[in-house]
């Protein structure tokens, strides 16, 4: 009964995370109907920047949050900008090259730049685990799901709440007709962008502290948020929330159940029922 | 027409020759590897660029392929032949399991599928003890012949035989462009909806687009299993061969019958260069290069850098 509390206590704490690195990607898919495909390899940089913030400056993961989630930021509107806003119009087979393209640069970039090195943050400031009725949770852990918590909680209020949020909303429901009422779509596109990826930033700091970073990194990660995001239903915010939970759960027990080496499989595979079954995602409006 | 046949059969000839003047082993190697993957970039050519489905899971085919002859070969002592056979009803079976279901998503979402099947063959293989799970299967040393296909004295048998195959691929590829199944898969791509309301079966014609493909790759593996007399997971099912293959069949220019060949002819000298003279100092630039090429192909010129010279057939 303990490992199976302890099993799903960590499947709850990793959904969250993957629901925040998933929220990135439903976003942009939702608002311009394109899938990012770099999209892990964002998360892998966030994870160099914060483990070299700890390993040159001495700026522990959580501290560097702010500015992380910041260069995300602007990196996220700086791809828009320079790459993505030339193929809005293009042939889909174009859009998936490019997107595509930029995974293998970003992967062949930390490559070059940082070798093939597994490297770690050491006792951050998050370490050491609590004890719960005999289950552990590692406070890096336990941090990390509370931070995805909160900044999907975040991306969710933006969404409802703020002139901006409703804007972007416009434009994924309809574009020409936000473009009517005088929504500027390409800053809308834009602002996708670069909350989208700022979310991986977030995701990324929070996993530094206790993840390994290495160039591959993003490559399992990014294909969790696909699944999330199939899940969920493509463009749902809100799906993709509790999708990134149960994929969470569904990882974990499968590790638990059958073998840790197969969990992998097991997620790509609820994929693939997922999205034929469902093709509109399962939590998706028909 | 007739400047480009004759074109073609120059090119075959020079082909043939070509061990005759370059007997050291590397340029053999090299145009062996050039070949091998125009033949699975041809195969791709046909599913992703005359009929516009992006699989980035046609390593999966690579890997059944190999892993058939050499299973056979070390279990039940068959001939590779026999395996290549095997290989290729294996990975018929795969693409039609795989085809049926898949055929009904939609562009990226298909994309995001091929991906996940390449990777889940990957994870079964990597812990199939069976067939030697992660560490993969050493290939028995046998005495030279063709039947065991073998050759130790000299690569030039290989040569040869993928000679063989590239020429047998660039005969299909011909032919579907030629067939009525060229024709439909070019409405499909262009114009789906418009493709079903003149009564064309979509999903059969993709299907049968994507059995050419597979069976293309499969053989590959198997050349590839005898060729280098070890296979694992990693380099039989990994994710980067199936990318390659994109990457080939848009440099060269998709849905273009040779497009792949001069892609091929382009990409893996410069995929073996870059090997040779970075080395491991230049681990990732290679991979950089590739992808701003891919990038650049794609924004730039999506019909391919050599679309020009890649209209024969047509």
């Amino acid at each position: 009964m303990e490992i199976f509390s302890q099993t799903v206590v960590s499947g709850l704490l990793i959904g969250f995370l993957y629901a925040l690195i998933a929220v990135g990607l439903t976003m942009i898919f939702g608002v311009m109907d394109i899938v990012n495909f770099a999209h892990g390899d964002y998360l892998m940089l966030a994870m160099y920047l914060a483990y070299w913030s700890f390993a040159l400056l001495g700026i522990d993961p959580l501290y560097s949050l702010p500015a992380v989630t910041l260069a995300l930021f602007v990196l996220g509107i700086a791809t828009y900008y320079l790459l993505i806003k030339k193929i809005i119009n293009a042939p889909m087979l174009s859009q998936i090259f490019v997107t595509f393209g930029l995974l293998i640069f970003l992967r062949g970039l930390a490559q070059f730049l940082w070798k093939a090195d597994y490297r770690a943050v050491p006792h951050g400031v998050l370490s050491g685990s609590l004890q719960i009725h005999g289950v552990y949770i590692g406070i890096p852990q336990l941090a990390a799901a509370a931070g995805a918590v909160v900044c999907n909680g975040l991306i969710f209020l933006f969404l409802r709440k703020t002139r901006a949020g409703a804007a972007l909303e416009a434009v994924s429901e309809d574009k020409e007709a936000a473009r009517l009422m005088g929504i500027n779509s390409d800053r809308m596109f834009a602002l996708a962008w670069g909350i989208g990826i700022a979310s991986v930033g977030v995701a990324g700091a929070l996993l530094s502290s206790f993840y390994y970073v290495f160039p591959e990194v993003g490559g399992n990660f990014g294909l969790i948020a696909f699944v999330v995001v199939a899940l969920g239903g493509f463009g749902s915010i809100a799906g993709a929330f509790i999708a990134g939970i149960a994929v969470g759960l569904v990882e974990v027990m499968a590790g638990y159940l059958l073998a840790p080496s197969i969990k992998f499989v097991v997620v790509l595979g609820l994929y693939l029922v997922v999205v034929l079954a469902r093709p509109q995602g399962l939590l998706g409006k028909a | 027409m007739k400047k480009g046949l004759c074109l073609f059969f120059v090119f075959v000839a020079l082909l043939i020759v070509f061990p005759l003047f370059f007997r050291n082993p590397f340029p053999r190697h090299l145009l062996i590897m050039i070949m091998m993957y125009a033949v699975m970039s041809i195969g791709w050519n046909i599913i992703g660029g005359y009929g516009g489905q992006v699989s980035f899971g046609n390593a999966a085919f690579f890997g059944v392929g190999a892993y058939a002859s050499a299973v056979l070969l070390t279990k039940a002592g068959l001939s590779p032949w026999t395996g290549m056979a095997a290989g290729c009803v294996a990975s018929l079976v795969l693409a039609v399991v795989v085809g049926y279901p898949c055929f009904r998503l939609k562009g990226h979402y298909f994309a995001i599928a091929t991906i996940a099947i390449g990777e889940i063959m990957m994870g079964l293989f990597m812990v199939w003890d069976f067939v030697g799970a992660a560490v993969g299967i050493y290939l028995p040393i046998l005495p030279q012949s063709f039947r065991n296909f073998e050759f130790h004295a000299t690569k030039l048998p290989y040569y040869y035989i993928m000679l063989a195959m590239f020429l047998f691929a660039i005969g299909v590829a011909f032919l579907v462009e030629r067939s009525r199944l060229g024709y439909y898969l070019r409405a499909i791509k262009d114009d789906p909806d418009g493709a079903r309301s003149v009564g064309i079966n979509i999903r059969k014609y993709k299907l049968y687009a994507f059995c050419l493909s597979a069976v293309l790759t499969s053989i590959c593996g198997t050349f590839y299993a005898q060729y280098v007399l070890y296979i694992d997971p990693p380099s039989t099912f990994g994710l980067m061969i199936s990318i390659d293959l994109c990457i080939i069949s848009l440099i060269g220019g998709l849905g273009k019958l040779f497009g792949p060949v001069i892609g091929s002819f382009v990409f893996i000298p410069l995929v073996e260069l870059t090997r040779v003279y970075l080395g491991s100092e230049g681990q990732g630039i290679d991979l950089m290069l590739y992808s701003l090429i891919m990038i650049a192909v794609a924004i730039l010129r999506p019909q391919g850098l050599f679309g020009l010279f890649a209209r024969g057939g047509r």
